[in-house]
């Protein structure tokens, strides 16, 4: 019964392996999205050195556990048990020691991957695009004709007339040609950069292709720069939760060629 | 006096007080017309893009919805302003007729409601997913609610006059007004800007057009019996 129960851990572990592996579930693969952004390889290695290194050593403890019951079980009465040499505890220190090495060997080479994205500049010539994130949507702004932003005032925001950014028109020259929309429209291959604010409480700003995910805090002007490298349409999630509404709290990313967006930028710029 | 005396003074008193109350034909009501327009050049209003919601994004597709603050029509006339009698009334009856305020295609329908003080309404989610109407009332009470889908409609009500921005909090983009008023005599303005109070008693009354973007104005206007009065209201526009 005892060695029953080891054989069927042991299918199941290199069954349930292989599935993951090789089957794709319709499509929805569990592997990583399609990555559309310059950095993505980077974020990708690491996330697959963690993969590769802790679904090893899951799937090779699963298997030796059913080893260890098939070879345990049914034994006759005194027989006995090897052990690890010296006993538990060098067995435990090395244990951590090797868990620990495995561990800071990621945190080290992720943080690096890390402070390449977000610890870097954005380079001269990148393309700015203004963030304002508030319940339960995203909003977007490019800086128009004169290429100046105008200033924001929080008093002025008044979402039912379109305003949702609080410009103030009347009274600055570089807010009336501020172009505002709802969907994030960018050239691929140039490096864009963004500025993100919230008007209200946290958010988060998530683009799973762009394998990138920053916090929007209140108060804050928080820049992040990226490029795109493939076209496409790709979605745009808050991804901390902000109130009852946070689940529909999304927009999307249109990355066009370059021509494309020139005259999607000029179709804007005649509306304003 | 014995009480016995009294009783044929006070019948006719009685007999006296019924006849005096016989109705005698009440004066044919006056009528207001008119149209609200401007002068000068308007904000230009932007189209929505609601592709956050499809639903809503889908059924737009062939046309665009536009922000509505200044919905102008031919001969730079003016949609959803209010006209009512701000001074002077007489002769106002209660609403007790319940309106309604529809979420349709995240927009808000009709995007100027006009009720009366303790007059109900109900506000109805017509869309497949979630709304959540927050008016914004400064004297009134506020409140928030939520309506998903095939929620029954609320039934409200506000007990003090006041002029109430509407949004969605889901939808940013939705913006509608309640407008409470202390008198039956109101008329919310056509897509041709024009507006007909109806049944004003001869006298002299002060009627105020409101317009969300442009603000309010006041004329005074005096009617005799069954008269019929044409006036203009006219904003001037700005265009931011």
């Amino acid at each position: 019964m005892g060695k029953a129960f080891g054989a069927v851990l042991i299918i199941i572990t290199v069954v349930s392996t292989a599935v993951f592996f090789f089957h794709d579930f319709g499509g929805m693969s569990l592997w990583l999205p399609v990555d559309a952004s310059e950095h993505g390889h980077g974020v990708d290695h690491q996330l697959m050195e963690t993969m590769y290194g802790s679904g090893f050593l899951f799937v090779l403890s699963q298997i030796l556990l059913g080893l260890f019951v098939w070879q345990a079980s049914d034994r006759p009465q005194g027989w006995k048990y090897r052990i690890f040499p010296g006993g538990a505890k060098p067995m435990v220190i090395s244990a951590i020691l090797l868990v620990g090495i495995e561990i800071l060997t990621l945190s080290f080479v992720g943080s690096k991957v890390w402070a390449g994205i977000y610890f870097t500049s954005a380079k001269p010539g990148a393309l700015p695009i203004d963030v304002q994130a508030g319940q339960f949507a995203f909003y977007f702004r490019y800086a128009g004709v004169d290429g100046k932003f105008g200033a924001l005032h929080p008093d002025k925001i008044d979402e039912g007339s379109g305003n949702f950014f609080g410009l103030d028109p009347r009274n600055d020259e570089a807010a009336r040609d501020d172009i505002v929309v709802a969907t994030m429209v960018i050239p691929v291959n140039r490096e864009i950069l963004l500025t993100l604010h919230s008007k209200d409480v946290i958010h988060s700003f998530y683009v799973r292709e762009l394998r990138l995910q920053q916090d929007i805090v209140p108060g804050l002007m928080i820049p992040l720069h990226f490029t795109a490298t493939k076209t496409g349409r790709y979605e745009i999630v808050c991804t901390q939760l902000c109130g009852l509404g946070h689940y529909q709290m999304k927009a999307y990313l249109e990355v066009k060629t370059q021509e494309e967006f020139d005259k999607w930028l000029k179709d804007q710029e005649a509306a304003q | 006096m014995k009480i016995r005396h009294l009783c044929p003074l006070l019948l006719v008193l009685l007999v006296s007080s019924g006849l005096a109350s016989v109705p005698v034909p009440p004066p044919a009501g006056g009528t207001v017309t008119g149209k609200i327009t401007y002068t000068g050049t308007p904000p230009k209003m932007k189209p929505i893009d609601m592709s956050k919601e499809p639903n809503c994004a889908k059924e737009h597709a062939a046309s665009p919805v536009l922000t509505e603050n200044v919905v102008s029509g031919p001969g730079n006339t003016l949609e959803w302003a209010v006209v009512y009698v701000s001074a002077g009334d007489q002769g106002s009856t209660p609403g007790t007729q319940t309106l309604k305020f529809d979420q349709k295609g995240c927009q808000y329908i009709p995007h100027v409601l006009v009720m009366q003080v303790d007059q109900p309404f109900q506000i109805v989610n017509s869309d497949p997913h979630l709304h959540n109407i927050h008016p914004l009332p400064k004297i009134n009470p506020e409140w928030n609610k939520s309506q998903p889908p095939g929620t029954p409609p609320l039934t409200e009500k506000y007990d003090k006059p006041e002029f109430i921005s509407v949004k969605c909090n889901v939808h940013p983009w939705m913006h509608g007004w309640f407008i409470v008023l202390n008198t039956s005599h109101y008329a919310v303005s056509g897509s041709d800007g024009s507006f007909t109070l109806k049944g004003l008693a001869p006298g002299k009354y002060t009627l105020t057009a409101w317009q969300e973007q442009f603000g309010t104005q006041a004329q005074d206007v005096t009617l005799a019996s069954g008269e019929t009065k044409n006036i203009t209201f006219t904003f001037k526009a700005l265009p931011y």
